[in-house]
């Protein structure tokens, strides 16, 4: 499969699979996945629930390992290096937007933005992250606690949290999932103009289609199976 | 650096979002708990050691039959400590006509220097500590003295060539349990009064003793410095050997509270564990977070690291606070106890339980949050992905290890940190396999009950392995506080009842064959009942197995001391209720052969002497053969006539015999005991209550002690049943919603929940009951030597406690899972 890594692309997944032992026998989630995806590309992983989206996700991001076949991360085979050196590639490369936020509970606003840039080395994480929370519009709310934000401002630190490392890939988990409609429009509006500006990478796992639509590509899933890679018409 | 700077900002927000609070309650508890209970221990432990320390008037008694030479007085003012000086020897004093003989104390300014003398104006009538010494020109006279001279305060005593005023009756002194051998009254005089009352010259059989006192420290180093110098005309003694009952019963007392400090320390280490294992769970997903976002296992380990040592500093510093403040309460409540010069608790308690405070958190809470750092970052995605348990072995090895570090240091008792950590393993181990077999059980019944207890059953069952470490947890809890309960009140009580009321407090001696009956009838006249007569034969031991005494090596060296003096033997057909038999066999009451002996099991151990040696006494000039044929313990609580050498029936019968004897008088009484001085004027009445209110005294003070120290003791142990429901809330925050979000009534659901809790309680009360009982039962007949008896009414409490303090802690740990609004639990509660 060497003819797939192809210098150029941000992320590579080279035939990968997942299977976990269960009570019934071993269940294969995902099957012989392979795909390439190009630095800036925004890409939709769509499929009914159990299709295998999230289990992809983490295989992608390296939060996972796959049982057969490798990731390539920004140019790291995520299958070679331990733990630590995955998460060293995160903090330097991936962005992360959950369906429940996952903010840090005991970090205000600005503390949970800085956390990655903190994690990062970065020099000036205050002063980064005091511009990116004026950037998705809480400017007035850094100091707030997680438990006084709305649903929708959480989202928007998560968001802000996720561009702060300006990230070669950020992967997002329904990120609207957890929000009315007209919230979780104004927040995917925030995402892709963001996504525009930074010339990040966008991984978007969503049940959503006309959200999948806006992107420039969709990955659909179904039982485990890429069944189709297509490119959004323009 | 960067987890330090992450550890600290979010360490303040953690604090107040009450995730933390439980263990740093749980670690605040522990140091309160440990600096008042070492507070009380040390301190009472002192006091009681004092008022031991009294029965020799000193903590320390030089004695010779020489004059003292002031080489010792100087080196005793080296180590800075207080001395005073003490002459006696029998004489004869005269009143008019009358003439008695006297055991003449002559002593220095300074005396006692443990203890206070007590007298009166007049024969019988009301006491008063005694302000110093009698003055030069006065005597103290005791009332068997004053009985025998017809004379009473205010009349002139003849004392060698002095005439000296009867100042004061002396009812009680410090020491005068010591030397029972003086059996003439005593008569207590100014020291200066010795060289002209001409008494002292050749061959005039004078003892003379240095008594010395001062801080533990300081006798300490004097006693080791002088040992080896002193000579053989001199002899050492320490308080600790001069009374056998006040001594047992301040040992008794340091058990008491030691014990109680391990129960309070076992106590808040199971706090402290459940509680850290719970902040551990919650911490998980914010570890997964960071881990997703880059952090490496390094940085949230230093992290967790970094936060436990900011909750122990916090911890510490407020139980410290909290601790001192409630040492100063208890010393202010406990104020007659610790009268005197005792020294400030200092700041060593409060550093040994913050010390302590911090072992036990890196024991108990290190291991599960070491294991967070292997927490899957894959949680953020999947709520159910958690990091393998902590290795057991490393958990229990920590735990284990920084428990009997700590128990060691604050015990320094092997036997009972052995007793107390095995009881507590063993227990454990059976709490938990017992669990695990009523756990199975009650899935068994839910088929039969209402869908409260149904659910609440079905949980205890799916839980199984959960469930039983939950009965574990509640049952040692149970258990302790159990044990705790017994302390209080059997082993304490079977401790008062070794001096019960009606134990004897007067000891009359020198009463020959001829005056028993006549005694007997002096006591019914009065209607007292009349006393116990225990025959006594003056001896020396000459050979044993046919070696000279004094050519025979021995085991220790007070054993020379020991064959070399006059023994007091006695002989009896059934052995006395006050001893128990150790070895050997005790002769039958018809017994008429060859002479044995039956040999006390210190003076066997110290001087080798066992069962088969044989032993020959010097009696009056004649000479008697013994087989030794038992070694008995003997209780000196009981305030009977004991005897280290007891031989059979008929051994004694041809020599020369006085009898002694033990009675209660109660005071309305005293009148009889007058009589008895005047019509048996040779008879010696020693009056034992001042000596049984000593020992009294010391098992009140301890007694109160033990239970002031129970409240913390209390306090921890609900600490860790809260701990123990906390540890489960989370989970069953989120069943409680699920079943309300599929339309149970929030009544059906708490119903559910306090079955559950109440199955728990019942098994966990069923097995602490047991636990404690036996638990209990080693410790009264190993450690205290008390006998045990069986208390039914522990298990029914034991079983109540179980439901009803189980059942309220899950109360109020599970009202707030009750009221979580369902959606937001179900939501996962999203931040």
């Amino acid at each position: 499969m060497s003819s797939h890594s192809a210098d150029g692309a941000v992320l590579a997944a080279h035939r990968i699979s997942k299977k976990v032992s269960s009570p019934e026998g071993s269940l294969t989630i995902l099957s012989d996945v392979s795909f390439l995806i190009d630095p800036g590309e925004s890409v939709a992983v769509v499929g009914p629930s159990g299709a295998g989206k999230s289990t992809l996700l983490a295989l992608l991001a390296g939060l996972d390992l796959p049982t057969d076949g490798h990731v390539v991360l920004n140019g790291a085979n995520l299958g070679e290096l331990d733990e630590d050196g995955r998460a060293q590639v995160r903090a330097e490369s991936v962005g992360f937007v959950f369906q429940s936020f996952h903010l840090v509970p005991s970090l205000n606003a600005l503390e949970n933005v800085m956390l990655p840039l903190e994690l990062a080395g970065a020099s000036d994480a205050r002063n980064t992250a005091r511009n990116i929370i004026e950037q998705v519009g809480l400017k007035d709310r850094w100091s707030h606690y997680p438990a006084q934000l709305s649903g929708g401002e959480k989202q928007r630190v998560a968001i802000a949290r996720a561009f702060a490392t300006e990230p070669a890939v950020l992967f997002a988990d329904e990120p609207t999932g957890n929000l009315d409609t007209r919230t979780g429009a104004t927040i995917m509006e925030l995402m892709f103009d963001l996504n525009k500006i930074s010339a990040t990478t966008l991984i978007l796992v969503t049940h959503n289609h006309s959200l999948a639509n806006r992107c420039d590509r969709v990955l659909s899933l179904d039982a485990g199976l890429l069944v189709s890679d297509t490119k959004a018409a323009a | 650096m960067k987890a330090l700077k992450f550890a600290f900002r979010s360490f303040g927000r953690e604090l107040r979002s009450g995730e933390v609070v439980v263990l740093l309650a749980a670690v605040i508890l522990a140091v309160a708990a440990l600096t008042a209970v070492g507070f009380l221990t040390d301190r009472i432990g002192k006091a009681v050691a004092r008022q031991a320390n009294e029965v020799l008037a000193a903590d320390l008694r030089l004695r010779s039959q020489e004059p003292i030479p002031d080489s010792w007085r100087e080196m005793a003012g080296d180590y800075e400590l207080r001395t005073a000086d003490m002459v006696s020897f029998p004489t004869v004093v005269f009143a008019g006509d009358e003439s008695a003989l006297t055991s003449l104390l002559a002593v220095s300014n300074g005396y006692p220097l443990r203890g206070a003398v007590r007298i009166s104006d007049a024969l019988f009538s009301e006491q008063r500590e005694a302000d110093g010494v009698p003055v030069p020109g006065e005597v103290w006279a005791d009332s068997a003295l004053l009985a025998r001279l017809g004379a009473d305060v205010g009349d002139r005593l003849s004392v060698g060539e002095l005439e000296l005023r009867i100042g004061s009756v002396v009812t009680y002194r410090p020491d005068q349990s010591i030397g029972f051998a003086s059996l003439a009254p005593t008569l207590l005089m100014n020291i200066s009064d010795v060289s002209a009352s001409g008494l002292i010259g050749e061959g005039s059989r004078v003892r003379y003793a240095l008594l010395i006192a001062g801080n533990e420290e300081s006798v300490t180093g004097f006693n080791a410095a002088i040992e080896d110098e002193l000579p053989d005309s001199m002899r050492l003694r320490s308080a600790e050997e001069s009374s056998e009952r006040a001594y047992a019963a301040a040992d008794r007392a340091k058990r008491f509270l030691s014990l109680t400090a391990i129960i309070s320390l076992l106590l808040s280490a199971v706090a402290v564990a459940m509680s850290a294992r719970r902040f551990a769970h919650r911490r998980m997903d914010t570890v997964a977070l960071m881990k997703s976002l880059g952090a490496t296992q390094g940085f949230v380990i230093s992290v967790a690291i970094v936060q436990l040592v900011m909750l122990g500093v916090i911890g510490v510093f407020a139980g410290s606070i909290v601790g001192f403040a409630a040492e100063e309460i208890l010393a202010w409540i406990l104020a007659d106890i610790m009268q005197g010069d005792l020294p400030d608790p200092g700041p060593m308690p409060v550093i040994l339980a913050s010390g302590s405070a911090m072992v036990l958190l890196i024991g108990f809470a290190l291991p599960s949050l070491i294991q967070l750092r292997n927490t899957p970052p894959l949680r953020v995605l999947r709520h159910d992905a958690m990091p393998p348990a902590p290795s057991r072995i490393l958990v229990a090895g920590l735990s284990l290890a920084a428990v009997a570090a700590l128990l060691y240091r604050s015990v320094g008792d092997p036997t009972m940190l052995l007793i107390v950590l095995g009881g507590i393993i063993v227990i454990a181990t059976a709490l938990y396999l017992v669990g695990r077999g009523l756990v199975a059980l009650m899935g068994r019944f839910r088929s039969g009950v209402g869908v409260a207890w149904r659910y609440g059953l079905a949980n205890v069952a799916r839980r199984g392995r959960a469930s039983a470490v939950q009965v574990v947890a509640f049952g040692l809890g149970l258990t302790v506080l159990l044990l705790l309960t017994l302390v209080r009140t059997d082993l304490l009580e079977g401790w008062r009842r070794t001096l019960d009321e009606n134990a004897p407090n007067h000891f009359l001696i020198n009463i020959q064959r001829s005056e028993t009956e006549s005694v007997t009838n002096v006591f019914a006249a009065r209607g007292v009942k009349p006393p116990d007569f225990a025959p006594l034969v003056r001896a020396r031991m000459t050979l044993i197995n046919g070696v000279s005494v004094k050519e025979r090596e021995y085991p220790e060296a007070d054993a020379k001391w020991f064959v070399n003096r006059e023994q007091n033997l006695s002989w009896a057909t059934h052995l006395s209720a006050s001893n128990e038999l150790l070895e050997g066999e005790w002769w039958p009451p018809d017994y008429d052969g060859a002479p044995l002996v039956s040999i006390e099991e210190e003076v066997a151990a110290e001087t080798g002497l066992a069962i088969g040696d044989r032993v020959q006494f010097e009696i009056a000039g004649q000479l008697l053969d013994a087989e030794i044929t038992s070694v008995r313990r003997i209780n000196w609580d009981s305030f009977m006539p004991n005897f280290f050498l007891v031989l059979s029936p008929g051994a004694l019968d041809d020599y020369p015999a006085t009898f002694i004897a033990s009675m209660r008088v109660e005071d309305h009484e005293k009148g009889a005991l007058v009589d008895l001085v005047r019509k048996h004027p040779t008879i010696s009445v020693i009056d034992l209550d001042s000596i049984l209110q000593q020992v009294r005294g010391i098992i009140e003070k301890a007694t109160m002690a033990v239970q002031a120290v129970f409240f913390f003791t209390l306090a921890a142990g609900i600490a860790v049943l809260f701990a123990a429901v906390q540890s489960t809330i989370d989970e069953r925050r989120f069943e409680s919603a699920m079943l309300r979000a599929l339309g149970a009534r929030k009544r059906i659901v708490f119903a559910g929940i306090m079955a559950e809790f109440a199955a728990l309680g019942v098994a966990a009360g069923v097995l602490a009951a047991a636990g404690a009982s036996i638990l209990a039962a080693i410790l009264a007949v190993q450690l205290f030597e008390l006998p045990y008896s069986f208390n039914p009414f522990l298990w029914l409490v034991g079983v109540a406690a179980g439901l009803l303090v189980v059942c309220a802690s899950g109360y109020f740990a599970a009202r707030s899972a009750i009221n979580s609004a369902p959606v937001d639990v179900l939501r996962g509660a999203p931040n």
